[in-house]
Protein backbone atom coordinates (compact mmCIF):
# COMPACT_ATOMS: atom_id res chain seq x y z
CA UNK A 1 0.00 0.00 0.00
CA UNK A 2 1.16 3.48 -0.91
CA UNK A 3 1.01 6.35 1.27
CA UNK A 4 -1.09 8.13 -0.79
CA UNK A 5 -3.59 5.24 -0.46
CA UNK A 6 -2.89 5.07 3.24
CA UNK A 7 -4.05 8.75 4.02
CA UNK A 8 -6.60 8.55 2.15
CA UNK A 9 -8.28 5.19 4.14
CA UNK A 10 -7.28 7.29 7.31
CA UNK A 11 -11.24 7.37 8.53
CA UNK A 12 -11.65 4.04 7.14
CA UNK A 13 -8.85 3.24 10.13
CA UNK A 14 -10.41 5.37 12.97
CA UNK A 15 -13.68 4.25 12.40
CA UNK A 16 -12.28 0.21 11.96
CA UNK A 17 -10.72 0.82 15.63
CA UNK A 18 -13.48 2.63 16.94
CA UNK A 19 -15.33 -1.07 16.00
CA UNK A 20 -12.71 -3.13 17.26
CA UNK A 21 -13.09 -1.06 20.36
CA UNK A 22 -16.50 -1.34 20.82
CA UNK A 23 -16.04 -5.46 19.68
CA UNK A 24 -13.82 -5.84 22.72
CA UNK A 25 -15.47 -3.61 25.48
CA UNK A 26 -19.63 -4.87 24.41
CA UNK A 27 -19.32 -8.04 26.23
CA UNK A 28 -18.36 -6.98 29.51
CA UNK A 29 -20.92 -3.64 29.39
CA UNK A 30 -24.14 -5.32 27.34
CA UNK A 31 -26.65 -8.31 28.88
CA UNK A 32 -26.59 -11.30 26.61
CA UNK A 33 -29.62 -10.69 24.61
CA UNK A 34 -28.45 -7.47 23.89
CA UNK A 35 -25.40 -9.21 22.28
CA UNK A 36 -27.34 -11.59 20.81
CA UNK A 37 -29.74 -8.66 19.07
CA UNK A 38 -26.48 -6.99 18.12
CA UNK A 39 -25.45 -9.59 16.07
CA UNK A 40 -28.58 -10.23 13.69
CA UNK A 41 -28.17 -5.71 13.57
CA UNK A 42 -24.25 -6.00 12.77
CA UNK A 43 -25.43 -9.24 9.76
CA UNK A 44 -27.87 -6.58 8.69
CA UNK A 45 -24.96 -3.98 8.20
CA UNK A 46 -22.65 -6.09 6.07
CA UNK A 47 -25.82 -5.99 3.83
CA UNK A 48 -26.31 -2.41 3.49
CA UNK A 49 -22.49 -2.22 3.29
CA UNK A 50 -22.35 -4.16 0.27
CA UNK A 51 -25.42 -2.63 -1.21
CA UNK A 52 -23.34 0.82 -0.15
CA UNK A 53 -20.49 -0.42 -2.31
CA UNK A 54 -22.63 -1.08 -5.53
CA UNK A 55 -25.21 1.51 -5.05
CA UNK A 56 -23.25 4.30 -3.64
CA UNK A 57 -20.03 3.93 -5.06
CA UNK A 58 -20.96 1.91 -8.23
CA UNK A 59 -24.01 3.39 -9.23
CA UNK A 60 -26.05 0.41 -9.58
CA UNK A 61 -29.36 0.46 -7.78
CA UNK A 62 -29.60 -3.34 -7.03
CA UNK A 63 -33.27 -3.50 -5.60
CA UNK A 64 -32.59 -7.20 -4.56
CA UNK A 65 -29.65 -6.93 -2.48
CA UNK A 66 -31.24 -8.97 0.00
CA UNK A 67 -31.66 -11.84 -2.90
CA UNK A 68 -27.91 -12.73 -2.32
CA UNK A 69 -28.19 -12.41 1.67
CA UNK A 70 -30.88 -14.59 2.07
CA UNK A 71 -29.13 -17.05 -0.57
CA UNK A 72 -25.87 -17.03 1.10
CA UNK A 73 -27.58 -18.04 4.61
CA UNK A 74 -29.66 -21.05 2.67
CA UNK A 75 -26.43 -21.77 0.86
CA UNK A 76 -24.42 -22.09 4.42
CA UNK A 77 -26.84 -23.47 6.13
CA UNK A 78 -27.77 -26.40 3.87
CA UNK A 79 -24.23 -27.20 3.09
CA UNK A 80 -23.20 -26.94 7.16
CA UNK A 81 -25.74 -29.35 7.49
CA UNK A 82 -24.18 -31.63 4.30
CA UNK A 83 -20.91 -31.08 5.76
CA UNK A 84 -21.54 -31.47 9.13
CA UNK A 85 -19.67 -28.14 10.12
CA UNK A 86 -19.30 -24.50 9.43
CA UNK A 87 -15.68 -24.08 8.05
CA UNK A 88 -16.42 -24.89 4.14
CA UNK A 89 -19.98 -24.00 4.31
CA UNK A 90 -19.19 -20.21 4.80
CA UNK A 91 -16.46 -20.55 1.85
CA UNK A 92 -19.18 -22.14 -0.10
CA UNK A 93 -21.85 -19.95 0.59
CA UNK A 94 -19.99 -16.75 -0.44
CA UNK A 95 -18.26 -18.89 -3.40
CA UNK A 96 -22.08 -20.00 -4.45
CA UNK A 97 -23.78 -16.45 -4.31
CA UNK A 98 -20.66 -14.66 -6.38
CA UNK A 99 -21.32 -17.33 -9.24
CA UNK A 100 -24.93 -16.80 -9.37
CA UNK A 101 -24.58 -13.23 -9.16
CA UNK A 102 -22.33 -13.14 -11.80
CA UNK A 103 -24.04 -15.29 -13.70
CA UNK A 104 -27.00 -13.11 -13.15
CA UNK A 105 -25.32 -9.46 -13.48
CA UNK A 106 -23.54 -11.12 -17.22
CA UNK A 107 -26.55 -11.47 -18.64
CA UNK A 108 -27.89 -8.26 -17.13
CA UNK A 109 -24.28 -5.91 -17.83
CA UNK A 110 -23.08 -7.35 -20.90
CA UNK A 111 -26.82 -7.26 -22.53
CA UNK A 112 -26.70 -3.66 -21.26
CA UNK A 113 -30.01 -3.39 -19.71
CA UNK A 114 -30.98 -0.20 -18.31
CA UNK A 115 -31.09 1.27 -14.60
CA UNK A 116 -34.80 0.67 -14.25
CA UNK A 117 -34.44 -2.85 -15.41
CA UNK A 118 -32.08 -3.68 -13.51
CA UNK A 119 -34.20 -2.65 -10.59
CA UNK A 120 -36.95 -4.70 -11.75
CA UNK A 121 -34.79 -7.35 -12.74
CA UNK A 122 -32.92 -7.88 -9.35
CA UNK A 123 -36.71 -7.30 -7.23
CA UNK A 124 -38.21 -10.12 -9.21
CA UNK A 125 -35.20 -12.64 -8.64
CA UNK A 126 -36.17 -12.08 -4.84
CA UNK A 127 -39.58 -12.52 -5.32
CA UNK A 128 -38.51 -15.30 -7.09
CA UNK A 129 -36.90 -16.97 -4.57
CA UNK A 130 -39.46 -16.55 -1.65
CA UNK A 131 -42.62 -18.15 -3.86
CA UNK A 132 -40.20 -21.19 -4.88
CA UNK A 133 -38.55 -21.34 -1.11
CA UNK A 134 -42.21 -21.33 0.11
CA UNK A 135 -43.46 -24.02 -1.69
CA UNK A 136 -40.89 -26.73 -0.50
CA UNK A 137 -42.27 -28.17 2.36
CA UNK A 138 -42.64 -31.35 1.82
CA UNK A 139 -40.38 -34.20 2.59
CA UNK A 140 -39.07 -34.28 -0.77
CA UNK A 141 -37.18 -30.95 -1.29
CA UNK A 142 -34.14 -31.84 0.37
CA UNK A 143 -30.56 -30.99 -0.43
CA UNK A 144 -28.34 -33.92 0.59
CA UNK A 145 -29.48 -34.46 4.26
CA UNK A 146 -30.95 -30.91 4.28
CA UNK A 147 -35.04 -30.44 4.62
CA UNK A 148 -35.63 -27.25 3.01
CA UNK A 149 -38.76 -26.75 5.41
CA UNK A 150 -40.93 -24.24 2.98
CA UNK A 151 -42.32 -21.45 4.90
CA UNK A 152 -40.83 -22.95 8.74
CA UNK A 153 -37.42 -23.07 7.04
CA UNK A 154 -34.42 -24.24 8.23
CA UNK A 155 -32.59 -24.25 11.61
CA UNK A 156 -28.92 -23.15 10.92
CA UNK A 157 -25.57 -24.57 12.61
CA UNK A 158 -23.94 -22.32 14.35
CA UNK A 159 -20.25 -21.42 12.92
CA UNK A 160 -17.35 -24.25 15.16
CA UNK A 161 -13.83 -23.16 15.00
CA UNK A 162 -12.01 -23.79 11.86
CA UNK A 163 -12.08 -27.71 11.10
CA UNK A 164 -13.29 -28.95 14.30
CA UNK A 165 -16.71 -29.17 14.27
CA UNK A 166 -17.23 -30.28 17.66
CA UNK A 167 -16.30 -27.09 19.25
CA UNK A 168 -19.71 -24.62 18.25
CA UNK A 169 -19.38 -21.05 19.24
CA UNK A 170 -21.34 -19.69 21.76
CA UNK A 171 -23.53 -16.20 21.29
CA UNK A 172 -21.19 -14.14 22.25
CA UNK A 173 -18.42 -15.67 20.43
CA UNK A 174 -20.63 -15.02 17.34
CA UNK A 175 -21.14 -11.82 18.15
CA UNK A 176 -16.75 -11.41 18.33
CA UNK A 177 -16.81 -13.06 14.71
CA UNK A 178 -19.38 -10.87 13.62
CA UNK A 179 -18.10 -7.75 14.60
CA UNK A 180 -14.50 -9.01 13.38
CA UNK A 181 -16.23 -9.70 9.76
CA UNK A 182 -18.00 -6.52 9.46
CA UNK A 183 -14.63 -4.77 10.22
CA UNK A 184 -13.12 -6.79 7.95
CA UNK A 185 -15.49 -6.13 4.84
CA UNK A 186 -15.28 -2.44 6.09
CA UNK A 187 -11.85 -2.11 5.67
CA UNK A 188 -11.79 -4.44 2.49
CA UNK A 189 -14.59 -2.08 0.68
CA UNK A 190 -12.73 1.39 2.11
CA UNK A 191 -9.65 0.00 0.37
CA UNK A 192 -11.50 -1.60 -3.08
CA UNK A 193 -13.53 1.84 -3.31
CA UNK A 194 -9.96 3.56 -3.43
CA UNK A 195 -7.94 1.15 -5.77
CA UNK A 196 -8.01 1.92 -9.37
CA UNK A 197 -10.72 -0.95 -9.98
CA UNK A 198 -13.14 1.50 -7.18
CA UNK A 199 -11.84 4.89 -8.98
CA UNK A 200 -13.12 3.59 -12.33
CA UNK A 201 -16.04 2.20 -10.88
CA UNK A 202 -16.86 5.56 -9.28
CA UNK A 203 -16.18 7.14 -12.43
CA UNK A 204 -18.47 4.90 -14.25
CA UNK A 205 -21.36 5.87 -11.69
CA UNK A 206 -20.65 9.28 -12.78
CA UNK A 207 -20.66 9.09 -16.33
CA UNK A 208 -20.78 5.39 -18.50
CA UNK A 209 -20.14 7.20 -21.90
CA UNK A 210 -16.84 8.71 -20.77
CA UNK A 211 -15.53 6.38 -18.82
CA UNK A 212 -16.08 4.02 -22.13
CA UNK A 213 -14.26 6.64 -24.25
CA UNK A 214 -11.40 6.81 -22.01
CA UNK A 215 -11.31 3.13 -22.96
CA UNK A 216 -12.71 1.45 -19.85
CA UNK A 217 -14.96 -1.54 -20.14
CA UNK A 218 -17.50 -0.68 -18.22
CA UNK A 219 -19.65 -4.08 -18.27
CA UNK A 220 -16.37 -5.65 -17.09
CA UNK A 221 -16.47 -3.11 -14.34
CA UNK A 222 -19.81 -3.17 -12.99
CA UNK A 223 -19.93 -7.05 -13.26
CA UNK A 224 -17.15 -6.94 -11.27
CA UNK A 225 -18.08 -4.57 -8.50
CA UNK A 226 -21.90 -6.51 -9.17
CA UNK A 227 -20.26 -9.78 -8.07
CA UNK A 228 -18.08 -8.36 -5.02
CA UNK A 229 -20.90 -6.78 -3.48
CA UNK A 230 -23.17 -10.26 -3.93
CA UNK A 231 -20.07 -11.98 -1.85
CA UNK A 232 -19.89 -9.19 1.07
CA UNK A 233 -23.83 -9.60 1.09
CA UNK A 234 -23.18 -13.62 1.18
CA UNK A 235 -20.99 -12.94 4.71
CA UNK A 236 -23.94 -10.59 5.90
CA UNK A 237 -25.96 -13.77 5.31
CA UNK A 238 -24.24 -16.64 6.83
CA UNK A 239 -23.96 -13.72 10.17
CA UNK A 240 -27.71 -13.12 10.24
CA UNK A 241 -28.69 -17.27 10.19
CA UNK A 242 -26.49 -17.60 12.82
CA UNK A 243 -27.55 -14.58 14.71
CA UNK A 244 -31.06 -15.75 14.36
CA UNK A 245 -30.31 -19.30 14.13
CA UNK A 246 -32.43 -20.00 11.56
CA UNK A 247 -33.38 -19.36 7.94
CA UNK A 248 -36.59 -18.76 6.49
CA UNK A 249 -37.98 -17.86 3.02
CA UNK A 250 -39.06 -14.75 4.52
CA UNK A 251 -35.94 -12.99 4.20
CA UNK A 252 -36.75 -12.50 0.70
CA UNK A 253 -39.25 -10.72 0.76
CA UNK A 254 -40.74 -7.51 -0.37
CA UNK A 255 -40.20 -5.43 3.28
CA UNK A 256 -36.88 -6.58 3.48
CA UNK A 257 -35.37 -5.39 -0.01
CA UNK A 258 -36.81 -2.01 0.74
CA UNK A 259 -35.63 -1.79 3.68
CA UNK A 260 -32.08 -2.51 2.32
CA UNK A 261 -32.28 0.30 0.02
CA UNK A 262 -34.00 2.58 2.88
CA UNK A 263 -30.61 2.22 4.80
CA UNK A 264 -28.61 3.46 2.75
CA UNK A 265 -30.71 6.60 1.63
CA UNK A 266 -30.92 7.32 5.32
CA UNK A 267 -27.08 6.83 5.69
CA UNK A 268 -26.23 8.41 2.72
CA UNK A 269 -25.00 7.26 -0.64
CA UNK A 270 -21.14 7.40 -1.47
CA UNK A 271 -20.02 6.94 2.04
CA UNK A 272 -19.63 3.20 4.16
CA UNK A 273 -20.01 4.64 7.71
CA UNK A 274 -23.20 5.98 7.14
CA UNK A 275 -25.42 2.90 5.77
CA UNK A 276 -23.76 1.15 8.78
CA UNK A 277 -24.94 3.10 11.41
CA UNK A 278 -28.23 3.63 9.76
CA UNK A 279 -28.79 -0.07 9.86
CA UNK A 280 -28.28 -0.17 13.85
CA UNK A 281 -30.14 2.98 14.27
CA UNK A 282 -32.84 2.03 12.34
CA UNK A 283 -32.62 -1.89 13.72
CA UNK A 284 -33.24 -0.44 17.33
CA UNK A 285 -35.76 1.53 15.94
CA UNK A 286 -37.76 -1.14 14.72
CA UNK A 287 -37.31 -2.99 17.92
CA UNK A 288 -38.03 -0.39 20.16
CA UNK A 289 -41.21 0.31 18.32
CA UNK A 290 -42.03 -3.73 18.23
CA UNK A 291 -42.20 -3.20 22.07
CA UNK A 292 -45.26 -0.87 21.50
CA UNK A 293 -48.57 -1.12 19.92
CA UNK A 294 -49.44 2.05 19.61
CA UNK A 295 -47.87 2.99 16.39
CA UNK A 296 -47.73 1.15 13.36
CA UNK A 297 -44.07 -0.10 13.36
CA UNK A 298 -43.90 0.36 8.98
CA UNK A 299 -45.81 3.49 9.59
CA UNK A 300 -43.52 5.14 11.43
CA UNK A 301 -40.40 3.76 9.34
CA UNK A 302 -41.95 5.02 6.15
CA UNK A 303 -43.01 8.24 7.87
CA UNK A 304 -38.67 8.44 8.55
CA UNK A 305 -38.06 7.32 4.96
CA UNK A 306 -40.19 10.36 4.09
CA UNK A 307 -38.85 12.72 6.03
CA UNK A 308 -34.88 11.85 5.18
CA UNK A 309 -35.85 12.12 1.45
CA UNK A 310 -36.84 15.59 2.07
CA UNK A 311 -35.06 16.84 4.72
CA UNK A 312 -31.78 14.80 4.11
CA UNK A 313 -31.64 13.63 0.90
CA UNK A 314 -28.02 12.98 0.69
CA UNK A 315 -28.41 11.34 3.68
CA UNK A 316 -27.30 11.55 7.38
CA UNK A 317 -23.16 10.90 7.17
CA UNK A 318 -22.32 13.08 3.35
CA UNK A 319 -24.41 15.76 5.19
CA UNK A 320 -22.58 15.97 8.26
CA UNK A 321 -19.32 15.38 6.52
CA UNK A 322 -20.40 18.29 3.91
CA UNK A 323 -21.13 20.79 7.03
CA UNK A 324 -17.68 19.97 8.27
CA UNK A 325 -15.56 20.71 5.62
CA UNK A 326 -17.91 23.78 5.08
CA UNK A 327 -17.33 24.81 8.56
CA UNK A 328 -13.25 23.58 8.12
CA UNK A 329 -12.94 25.82 5.31
CA UNK A 330 -14.73 28.85 7.14
CA UNK A 331 -12.18 28.86 9.46
CA UNK A 332 -9.23 28.31 7.33
CA UNK A 333 -10.76 31.85 6.01
CA UNK A 334 -11.19 33.55 9.11
CA UNK A 335 -7.63 32.62 9.65
CA UNK A 336 -5.93 33.45 6.64
CA UNK A 337 -8.21 37.28 6.88
CA UNK A 338 -6.90 37.36 10.58
CA UNK A 339 -3.49 36.73 9.39
CA UNK A 340 -3.81 39.06 6.54
CA UNK A 341 -4.88 41.76 8.90
CA UNK A 342 -2.04 40.94 11.16
CA UNK A 343 0.34 41.70 8.68
CA UNK A 344 -1.31 45.07 6.99
CA UNK A 345 -1.24 46.63 10.27
CA UNK B 1 -4.21 17.55 -54.37
CA UNK B 2 -4.10 15.27 -50.98
CA UNK B 3 -1.15 15.89 -48.71
CA UNK B 4 -0.12 12.20 -47.58
CA UNK B 5 1.81 12.20 -44.74
CA UNK B 6 1.57 8.53 -44.19
CA UNK B 7 -0.31 5.79 -43.61
CA UNK B 8 -4.02 5.38 -43.47
CA UNK B 9 -5.39 5.65 -40.23
CA UNK B 10 -8.61 5.95 -40.76
CA UNK B 11 -10.63 4.98 -43.47
CA UNK B 12 -14.34 4.24 -44.13
CA UNK B 13 -15.68 2.43 -47.13
CA UNK B 14 -19.50 3.11 -48.07
CA UNK B 15 -20.30 3.42 -44.62
CA UNK B 16 -24.10 4.28 -44.45
CA UNK B 17 -26.24 4.95 -41.32
CA UNK B 18 -30.15 5.12 -42.00
CA UNK B 19 -32.50 6.00 -39.50
CA UNK B 20 -36.18 4.01 -40.79
CA UNK B 21 -36.04 5.96 -43.96
CA UNK B 22 -33.58 8.85 -43.38
CA UNK B 23 -30.42 8.76 -44.83
CA UNK B 24 -28.06 10.29 -42.46
CA UNK B 25 -24.64 9.11 -43.96
CA UNK B 26 -24.85 7.59 -47.11
CA UNK B 27 -22.22 5.82 -48.79
CA UNK B 28 -19.50 7.86 -47.36
CA UNK B 29 -15.84 6.92 -48.92
CA UNK B 30 -13.08 8.70 -46.10
CA UNK B 31 -9.56 8.47 -45.74
CA UNK B 32 -7.32 10.36 -42.62
CA UNK B 33 -3.95 10.39 -42.84
CA UNK B 34 -1.27 9.86 -39.95
CA UNK B 35 -0.78 13.33 -39.03
CA UNK B 36 -3.31 14.62 -40.91
CA UNK B 37 -5.68 17.44 -39.03
CA UNK B 38 -8.83 17.02 -40.83
CA UNK B 39 -12.17 19.61 -39.97
CA UNK B 40 -15.50 18.12 -40.85
CA UNK B 41 -17.83 20.72 -42.11
CA UNK B 42 -21.56 21.13 -43.28
CA UNK B 43 -24.55 22.51 -42.66
CA UNK B 44 -27.09 21.28 -39.52
CA UNK B 45 -28.33 17.78 -40.50
CA UNK B 46 -25.53 17.40 -43.22
CA UNK B 47 -24.63 13.70 -41.35
CA UNK B 48 -21.39 15.09 -39.84
CA UNK B 49 -22.02 14.04 -36.27
CA UNK B 50 -23.78 10.87 -37.07
CA UNK B 51 -20.46 9.92 -38.86
CA UNK B 52 -18.02 11.19 -35.84
CA UNK B 53 -20.59 8.59 -34.01
CA UNK B 54 -19.85 6.06 -36.52
CA UNK B 55 -16.18 6.50 -36.31
CA UNK B 56 -16.14 6.34 -32.33
CA UNK B 57 -18.98 3.61 -31.75
CA UNK B 58 -21.90 5.29 -30.28
CA UNK B 59 -23.87 4.05 -33.46
CA UNK B 60 -23.66 0.91 -35.41
CA UNK B 61 -23.63 1.46 -39.60
CA UNK B 62 -25.90 -0.11 -41.18
CA UNK B 63 -23.63 -1.01 -43.46
CA UNK B 64 -20.10 -0.23 -44.46
CA UNK B 65 -16.80 -0.93 -42.98
CA UNK B 66 -14.96 1.89 -40.57
CA UNK B 67 -11.27 0.47 -40.67
CA UNK B 68 -8.44 2.08 -37.55
CA UNK B 69 -5.27 1.72 -39.05
CA UNK B 70 -6.15 -1.00 -40.49
CA UNK B 71 -8.62 -2.92 -37.69
CA UNK B 72 -11.16 -3.84 -39.05
CA UNK B 73 -13.79 -2.05 -36.21
CA UNK B 74 -17.28 -1.47 -37.88
CA UNK B 75 -19.81 -1.70 -35.10
CA UNK B 76 -16.98 -2.33 -32.50
CA UNK B 77 -17.70 -1.20 -28.68
CA UNK B 78 -16.39 3.11 -27.88
CA UNK B 79 -14.20 1.40 -25.22
CA UNK B 80 -12.68 -0.81 -27.73
CA UNK B 81 -12.07 1.81 -30.30
CA UNK B 82 -10.12 3.91 -27.35
CA UNK B 83 -8.33 1.14 -26.48
CA UNK B 84 -6.57 1.35 -29.63
CA UNK B 85 -5.35 4.77 -28.56
CA UNK B 86 -7.35 6.84 -30.08
CA UNK B 87 -9.05 10.36 -27.96
CA UNK B 88 -12.58 11.15 -27.90
CA UNK B 89 -14.17 14.22 -27.06
CA UNK B 90 -17.95 14.52 -27.48
CA UNK B 91 -20.16 16.97 -28.37
CA UNK B 92 -21.92 17.86 -25.12
CA UNK B 93 -19.55 17.65 -22.75
CA UNK B 94 -19.08 14.39 -20.54
CA UNK B 95 -17.18 14.75 -17.68
CA UNK B 96 -17.65 12.89 -14.57
CA UNK B 97 -19.30 15.68 -12.31
CA UNK B 98 -18.87 14.26 -9.32
CA UNK B 99 -14.90 14.21 -8.94
CA UNK B 100 -12.75 16.94 -9.47
CA UNK B 101 -10.87 18.28 -12.19
CA UNK B 102 -7.38 16.55 -11.45
CA UNK B 103 -9.23 13.34 -10.90
CA UNK B 104 -11.00 13.79 -14.06
CA UNK B 105 -7.56 13.76 -15.83
CA UNK B 106 -6.26 10.82 -13.74
CA UNK B 107 -8.72 8.60 -14.48
CA UNK B 108 -7.48 9.09 -18.35
CA UNK B 109 -3.84 8.93 -17.83
CA UNK B 110 -4.43 5.84 -15.60
CA UNK B 111 -6.14 3.90 -18.71
CA UNK B 112 -2.49 3.46 -19.97
CA UNK B 113 -0.18 3.86 -17.31
CA UNK B 114 1.10 2.49 -13.77
CA UNK B 115 0.35 4.03 -10.62
CA UNK B 116 3.38 6.56 -10.88
CA UNK B 117 3.67 7.92 -14.49
CA UNK B 118 -0.37 8.69 -14.20
CA UNK B 119 0.35 10.86 -11.80
CA UNK B 120 3.40 12.55 -13.57
CA UNK B 121 1.37 12.85 -16.66
CA UNK B 122 -1.71 14.15 -14.82
CA UNK B 123 0.28 17.10 -13.39
CA UNK B 124 2.08 17.60 -16.53
CA UNK B 125 -1.56 18.08 -17.73
CA UNK B 126 -3.00 20.39 -16.10
CA UNK B 127 0.29 22.81 -15.99
CA UNK B 128 0.05 22.41 -19.75
CA UNK B 129 -3.52 23.14 -19.84
CA UNK B 130 -3.37 25.94 -17.03
CA UNK B 131 -5.81 23.96 -14.76
CA UNK B 132 -4.04 24.67 -11.73
CA UNK B 133 -6.67 26.46 -10.23
CA UNK B 134 -9.48 24.55 -10.60
CA UNK B 135 -7.84 20.82 -9.88
CA UNK B 136 -9.20 20.22 -6.58
CA UNK B 137 -13.04 21.65 -7.95
CA UNK B 138 -15.80 19.06 -8.48
CA UNK B 139 -15.86 19.27 -12.29
CA UNK B 140 -19.58 19.53 -12.10
CA UNK B 141 -19.44 23.25 -10.70
CA UNK B 142 -17.06 24.63 -13.20
CA UNK B 143 -18.28 26.69 -16.05
CA UNK B 144 -19.10 24.97 -19.68
CA UNK B 145 -15.81 26.54 -21.16
CA UNK B 146 -13.64 25.48 -18.39
CA UNK B 147 -15.51 21.79 -18.23
CA UNK B 148 -14.64 21.41 -22.17
CA UNK B 149 -11.40 22.67 -20.91
CA UNK B 150 -11.16 19.23 -18.43
CA UNK B 151 -12.61 16.81 -21.32
CA UNK B 152 -9.72 18.11 -23.79
CA UNK B 153 -7.58 17.34 -20.70
CA UNK B 154 -8.69 13.89 -20.50
CA UNK B 155 -8.37 13.41 -24.44
CA UNK B 156 -4.44 14.91 -23.89
CA UNK B 157 -3.66 13.07 -21.09
CA UNK B 158 -4.25 9.43 -22.93
CA UNK B 159 -1.42 10.21 -25.32
CA UNK B 160 -3.67 9.23 -28.16
CA UNK B 161 -2.46 9.10 -31.45
CA UNK B 162 -5.44 9.81 -33.17
CA UNK B 163 -7.89 12.59 -31.56
CA UNK B 164 -11.43 12.62 -32.81
CA UNK B 165 -13.37 15.95 -31.52
CA UNK B 166 -16.69 17.15 -31.79
CA UNK B 167 -17.33 20.87 -31.42
CA UNK B 168 -14.53 21.46 -29.42
CA UNK B 169 -15.09 25.37 -29.46
CA UNK B 170 -19.07 25.25 -29.02
CA UNK B 171 -19.69 27.59 -26.21
CA UNK B 172 -16.59 28.73 -25.42
CA UNK B 173 -15.30 32.93 -25.16
CA UNK B 174 -13.48 34.08 -28.06
CA UNK B 175 -10.26 33.85 -25.99
CA UNK B 176 -10.76 29.87 -25.27
CA UNK B 177 -12.21 29.23 -28.55
CA UNK B 178 -7.97 31.18 -29.50
CA UNK B 179 -6.40 28.56 -27.12
CA UNK B 180 -7.96 25.92 -28.24
CA UNK B 181 -6.56 26.26 -31.69
CA UNK B 182 -3.74 26.63 -30.15
CA UNK B 183 -3.87 23.40 -28.38
CA UNK B 184 -4.99 21.29 -31.64
CA UNK B 185 -2.20 22.57 -33.57
CA UNK B 186 0.29 21.31 -30.66
CA UNK B 187 -1.98 18.12 -30.49
CA UNK B 188 -1.29 18.07 -33.96
CA UNK B 189 2.36 17.49 -33.62
CA UNK B 190 1.74 13.93 -32.56
CA UNK B 191 -1.16 12.85 -33.44
CA UNK B 192 -4.03 12.75 -36.42
CA UNK B 193 -7.22 14.65 -35.80
CA UNK B 194 -10.52 14.97 -36.69
CA UNK B 195 -12.42 17.97 -35.77
CA UNK B 196 -16.29 18.55 -36.52
CA UNK B 197 -16.72 22.14 -36.11
CA UNK B 198 -19.44 24.89 -37.09
CA UNK B 199 -17.42 27.48 -35.99
CA UNK B 200 -15.89 29.31 -39.45
CA UNK B 201 -13.26 31.40 -37.63
CA UNK B 202 -12.08 28.52 -35.84
CA UNK B 203 -11.56 26.42 -38.71
CA UNK B 204 -9.96 29.36 -40.40
CA UNK B 205 -7.29 29.04 -37.54
CA UNK B 206 -6.66 25.03 -37.59
CA UNK B 207 -7.52 24.64 -40.85
CA UNK B 208 -5.72 22.50 -43.38
CA UNK B 209 -7.70 20.41 -45.45
CA UNK B 210 -11.74 20.59 -45.13
CA UNK B 211 -14.09 18.11 -45.39
CA UNK B 212 -17.64 19.41 -46.42
CA UNK B 213 -20.53 17.56 -46.05
CA UNK B 214 -24.12 17.89 -47.13
CA UNK B 215 -27.38 15.60 -46.93
CA UNK B 216 -25.18 12.37 -45.68
CA UNK B 217 -22.52 12.53 -48.20
CA UNK B 218 -19.57 14.04 -48.70
CA UNK B 219 -19.43 17.11 -51.43
CA UNK B 220 -15.97 17.85 -51.31
CA UNK B 221 -12.48 17.69 -49.74
CA UNK B 222 -10.34 20.83 -50.21
CA UNK B 223 -8.63 23.89 -48.45
CA UNK B 224 -11.06 26.21 -46.55
CA UNK B 225 -10.12 29.13 -49.15
CA UNK B 226 -11.04 26.17 -52.18
CA UNK B 227 -14.21 25.59 -50.87
CA UNK B 228 -15.03 28.87 -49.60
CA UNK B 229 -14.61 30.05 -53.39
CA UNK B 230 -16.48 27.39 -54.80
CA UNK B 231 -19.87 27.54 -55.71
CA UNK B 232 -21.58 24.60 -54.96
CA UNK B 233 -19.90 24.68 -51.30
CA UNK B 234 -21.24 28.72 -50.77
CA UNK B 235 -24.95 27.31 -51.70
CA UNK B 236 -25.31 24.23 -49.45
CA UNK B 237 -23.25 26.08 -46.10
CA UNK B 238 -21.49 29.33 -46.59
CA UNK B 239 -24.45 30.68 -48.61
CA UNK B 240 -26.63 30.02 -45.09
CA UNK B 241 -24.26 31.48 -42.83
CA UNK B 242 -25.92 34.82 -42.28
Amino acid sequence: MTNSMLRKMRPTFIYALLGIIFMLAAPSVLQLFTIINLTTAIALSVLALSLALIWGYGGILCFGQVAFFGLGAYVYTISAINFGGSTWAILVAIIVTSAFASALGYFIFYGRVSDVYLGVITLTVTLIFFSLIRRTSGPEYKIGNALLGGFNGVSSPPINLPWNSASFLFPEQVFYVAMAALIICYVFVGWLVNTKFGRVCVAIRENELRAELLGYDIRAYKLGIFTIGAGIAAVGGVLFCNGVGRITPDIFNLYNAALTIIWVIVGGRGTLIGPIGATFALFYVTSALGGQSVFNNNLVLGIILIIFVLLVPKGVAPTIIGWASARQKKSQRRVRRRRRAEGTR
Amino acid sequence: MKRKRGDVVVETRELCMHFGGVRAVEQVDFTLYDRELRCLIGPNGAGKSTFFKCLTGQLVPTSGEVLIRGHEMTGAEPFEIASLGVGIKTQVPNVFDGLTAEENIWLSARRWHGEARARALTAETIDRLDLGDIRRTLVGRLAHGQRQWVELGMVVAAEPWLVLLDEPAAGMTHEETYRTAQLIEEINKTSALIVVEHDMQFIRMISRQVTLFNEGGILMEDTMDAISADERAREVYLGHRS
